[in-house]
């Protein structure tokens, strides 16, 4: 089991993310359960969507709680919302910034126990290949290649899936360019599915 | 509108000078008329909607509104129509099982929900495709004016295919003649007796259904009173002609609640109407477009008088500050609705808005 | 094949492809996305000949598919927590009609306080209102119980409630196997109503049943219930010979036939609690759960049976009696008749608290050995409580609970923060 929380703002399309994560796990060949965190949203206002992927059938119900992947739609988040909560070790953090963790002032926050903290411009991206500066869908490429728990075919065809046209397109491209980005600037040490799974079934 | 439909008996003899009108309980002569012109009552072959032997009271106002404006409607829909009824006192006495009045098929669901269980019945035959079955929704004041009210608005608003009728006996009488919001000033119920300087029901209070169903603009909304049989069976023939929601409120004297007596159920609902109590239009599309004239106008005490709910107005002194109010309350109708002759509607004012030119200028004008 | 698929929108293309001719709803969270889902296919012109008509109450919502219904109609509605209270009396009427009305409960907490979130109070505190009522335990079974609800309210003219947990289910997106039209088509005939109002054969429907024959109408109707009682696995099984799967039914036990502890429990948390009995049996302990799937009519024997084995029973609730305990307890130990066995009753999951395997384990553990009360909250702050049942006691004029427990807590963000 690898299991994924999703931070951003209302409007971010941080529900669609996990769903998203969810469909190219599917297309993988694994079984996936995404979910958002249940409440009324408001546009602008915290919100967390989370993923749960396996190579069985998926039974739990719980929410997760020590996730092994959490990735970061808005940076502007690292303060308010304790992103680290429950992330395991070997974990990793994926944050949408142009910055560095450093930057963000969050280095010494998620230090301990290996994990891996990865900036990823993932809103310019966006901005470039989408024209808006929704990062979900890049944040989804860098996944990729930092986790190879989906790859880089599977999350395309889960894009076509969900959206169509010039969105498809659009989209498409950032999470290719953040896929690239992300092999060029890999810090390393990301989680590999096989060790992963604290979860259990 | 078609122009046969505008043909009422009325109308057509309107055109040769000649007019009759009825009095006492007799159906204005079927002899009379030219066979298209009679009414389905006078038919000998009338479907009898709510046939014999059912439980209504003597003299009761709802049993016969409900006959006619049901048999019309069933003539006008080629026999082919359905019936949603709340609960009250149309539903107790005309279905006591096995003895069951109905000759259409019918249904009692509850008695907030009747709009809502004809506008399911409507969309039920529009996914058949059986257009061709028409559907009547009915209840009391109460399960129309009060409980009702938003299972009607609802049914209103969507456009649902539905003729909804609201006999108004102006009380609950299905529970022993409790106020309800289509109580009138002055009268008295079981909770609205005239004690400690209460006038009966007070005043300030109640609602008009007709006028909420108007300002919803759907395309006919009609009153109607059972003293004018050929009058309430032309409305019912308009509405069905129209498809979409329409409503007719038909004035219904109770006996028993109203304290009148059983003789006089005609009498009294063609008062309610002569007085200007009761104002008897018809609207389509949101404005009204015809409204039956006073003949021969009484004052309101004429109308009260011959009603037990009323005989605190008239005892031991009587409240004649009471009456008078009733009368303005009359007046004020008969200049809104323009109910004597040669006088018309006043323009907007159904809605609570002056008319043209009479409107004040708001912009601006709390300068300080 | 499966489709990696929203639940909601996969239940919505379950009832469609069961050629519903009325639909009628009023949104309320968490049921919406079903509604928007059917509503969408309906104005495509995808789900046709149909009407969806948007009314202006869950009152209307039943009062519409009551109409509808006894015109003829298959017809569909759905709602969930204050929506399902505010058509109660309707709900009634249509059970007390016979009119196989089929209905989808997003199961959601009951106010005040007011909540949005997941638990049973909404359904069962209209257990009794004659409706069918299943629970799914995932969103498979949710979808395959709507298919077997049309058949079974149609067969015994019942209506019935499919209740699934709101946002825990209806909002989760995974794999799913939608029945094909052909597989419906072939397990769900026509809609051959046994009453219909009808100008060629015109019938009264609804008239008043006094005290000379009340008893005997209410009795038919428990009568069709236990009908229900044969009618539920048949046509369960029926439908799994075309799907290949299980099909909901009236309830399913796991590890339970050498279980010396048996859990039992309906919705969303029987899959959290297999892992957890995988888990637990693992390191040698002997549990095992059981599902309610059909809570009404309540199969008593088929209880009584599964739990024959059993050495200690907890039964894990989602909603509470207030002044009483469980309401599944009450059913459980019915079944259960003169056996004595220990019986625990587990409040749990009030409101959308989440029921986890880390809160579950010591619980049933001290069940096991015995060590647990007959009536336990889960996860209950009894700190909180205490310093609230104090600061009342503290003041003539203290205020409501739910404000100062609030103001106790502190600001709490939304997810895990």
């Amino acid at each position: 089991m690898f299991s994924v929380r999703i931070h951003g703002r209302g409007g971010q399309g941080v529900v669609t993310a996990a769903e998203l994560l969810s469909l190219a796990a599917f297309g993988g060949g694994s079984f996936a359960q995404a979910f958002p965190s249940f409440g009324s949203e408001r546009m602008g206002a915290p919100v967390a969507a989370f993923c749960r992927i396996d190579q069985e059938p998926i039974r739990l119900r719980e929410p997760i709680e020590e996730p092994d992947a959490v990735i970061v739609a808005d940076a502007t988040l690292v303060h308010q919302v304790a992103l680290f909560e429950g992330l395991r070790e070997h974990g990793l953090l994926l944050i949408a910034s142009a910055r560095t963790p450093q930057e963000l002032g969050i280095a010494e926050l998620g230090a301990g126990g290996g994990r891996v903290l990865q900036c990823v411009p993932a809103r310019e991206l966006a901005l470039r290949h989408l024209g808006r500066p929704i990062p979900n869908v890049a944040l989804l490429g860098a996944f990729a290649a930092q986790t190879g728990v989906i790859d880089l075919p599977a999350l395309e065809r889960a894009i076509d899936g969900r959206f169509a046209g010039a969105a498809a397109e659009g989209n498409r491209a950032a999470a290719a360019a953040a896929y690239s980005w992300l092999l060029e600037h890999s810090v390393g040490g990301a989680p590999p599915l096989a060790s992963a799974g604290r979860e259990g079934r | 509108m078609s122009a046969a439909a505008d043909r009422s008996p009325q109308a057509e003899r309107r055109d040769e000078g000649l007019r009759f009108y009825q009095t006492g309980t007799f159906a204005v002569g079927g002899r009379l008329l030219a066979e298209h012109q009679r009414t389905v009552q006078s038919q000998p072959r009338r479907p009898s909607s709510l046939t014999k032997g059912h439980r209504a009271c003597q003299g009761c106002g709802e049993a016969l509104g409900a006959r006619y404006a049901l048999d019309a409607a069933l003539r006008a829909a080629g026999g082919r129509l359905i019936a949603a009824n709340a609960t009250g006192c149309l539903e107790v006495f005309s279905s006591p099982y096995p003895e069951s009045s109905w000759q259409l098929p019918w249904i009692h669901s509850l008695f907030a929900n009747a709009p809502a269980v004809a506008s399911g019945i409507a969309a039920a035959l529009r996914a058949k495709g059986r257009e061709d079955v028409r559907v009547v929704g009915q209840g009391g004041d109460g399960g129309t004016v009060d409980i009702g009210l938003a299972c009607l608005s609802g049914m209103f608003e969507r456009h649902d295919d539905v003729l909804y009728i609201c006999y108004d006996n102006q009380a609950y009488m299905n529970t022993g003649v409790q106020r309800s919001a289509a109580t009138p000033p002055g009268a008295r119920t079981a909770t609205t007796e005239p004690l400690g300087g209460h006038p009966g029901n007070d005043f300030g209070q109640g609602k008009s259904a007709p006028l909420i169903a108007l300002a919803h603009e759907i395309p006919y909304v009609a009153t109607a009173t059972v003293a004018e049989l050929h009058d309430l069976e032309a409305k019912v023939a308009r509405a069905m002609e129209i498809r979409g929601p329409r409503y007719l409120h038909l004035l219904v004297p109770c006996p028993l609640g109203w304290g009148s007596e059983p003789s006089e159920t005609i009498l009294i609902a063609r008062l309610a109407k002569e007085s200007g109590l009761f104002p008897v239009f018809e609207a389509i599309d949101g404005a009204i477009h015809a409204v039956a004239k006073i003949r021969r106008q009484v004052p309101v005490r004429e109308y009260l008088r011959r009603q037990r709910r009323y005989a605190h107005l008239f005892a031991d002194g009587g409240r004649e500050d009471v009456i008078d109010r009733l009368q303005a309350a009359a007046d004020r109708n008969i200049v809104r609705f323009g109910l004597l002759e040669g006088s018309a509607p006043l323009a907007g004012d159904l809605l609570g808005a002056p008319a043209p030119g009479e409107l004040d200028d708001l912009s601006g004008a709390q300068a300080p | 094949m499966a489709e990696q698929i929203e639940a909601s929108v996969a239940i919505a293309t379950a009832v469609a492809r069961c050629r519903p001719e009325v639909l009628c709803a009023y949104p309320i969270t968490p049921q919406t996305h079903i509604v928007e889902a059917l509503s969408r296919m309906v104005r495509a012109g995808d789900l046709a000949p149909c009407e969806m008509v948007n009314v202006e109450s869950e009152y209307s919502a039943c009062s519409v598919a009551i109409g509808a219904s006894a015109a003829g109609a298959r017809a569909y509605t759905a709602t969930a927590s204050q929506g399902l209270l505010y058509m109660a009396e309707a709900l009634f009427n249509a059970a007390g009609l016979g009119l196989p009305i089929v209905m989808t409960v997003a199961n959601r907490a009951l106010g005040a306080p007011i909540n949005i979130w997941n638990d049973h109070s909404d359904a069962l505190a209209v257990r009794d209102c004659g409706f069918i009522q299943l629970y799914a335990a995932d969103n498979q079974e949710a979808i395959d119980m709507h298919i077997l609800a049309f058949r079974i309210a149609e067969q015994l003219s019942l209506p019935v409630m499919v209740c699934m947990d709101g946002y825990v289910l209806t909002h989760a997106i995974e794999p799913l196997e939608l029945p094909s039209q052909e597989q419906v088509d072939s397990f769900l005939p026509p809609f051959a109503p046994r009453q219909i109002l009808d100008p060629d054969e015109p019938m009264t429907i609804g008239a008043m049943v006094g005290p000379e024959a009340f008893t005997e109408v209410r009795y038919l109707a428990h009568l069709r219930q236990q009908e229900a009682l044969d009618a539920i696995p048949a046509l369960a099984q029926e439908l799994s010979e075309r799907t290949g799967r299980a099909c909901g039914g009236l309830l399913s036990g796991y590890r339970t036939s050498d279980a010396a502890l048996v859990v039992v429990a309906m919705g969303s948390v029987l899959g959290t609690l297999e892992v957890l009995i995988d888990e637990m049996r693992g390191e040698g302990l002997s549990v095992g759960a059981l599902a309610i799937k059909t809570f009404r009519p309540f199969p008593r024997a088929e209880v009584a049976a599964a739990l024959g084995g059993a050495a200690r029973i907890l039964v894990l609730e989602r909603a509470i009696a207030i002044g009483a305990g469980g309401v599944l307890t009450d059913s459980v130990r019915w079944a259960l008749g003169a056996r004595q066995t220990p019986l625990h009753t587990v409040i749990a999951g009030l409101g959308g608290r989440p029921i986890t395997r880390r809160s579950l384990r010591p619980v049933l553990e001290a069940a096991a050995t015995g060590g647990l009360g007959e009536l336990h909250f889960l996860d209950l702050r009894q700190d909180l409580v205490d310093r609230e049942l104090a600061r009342c006691r503290s003041s003539a004029r203290p205020g409501p609970h739910a404000e100062a427990i609030l103001r106790e807590i502190g600001i709490v963000g939304a997810g895990p923060v």
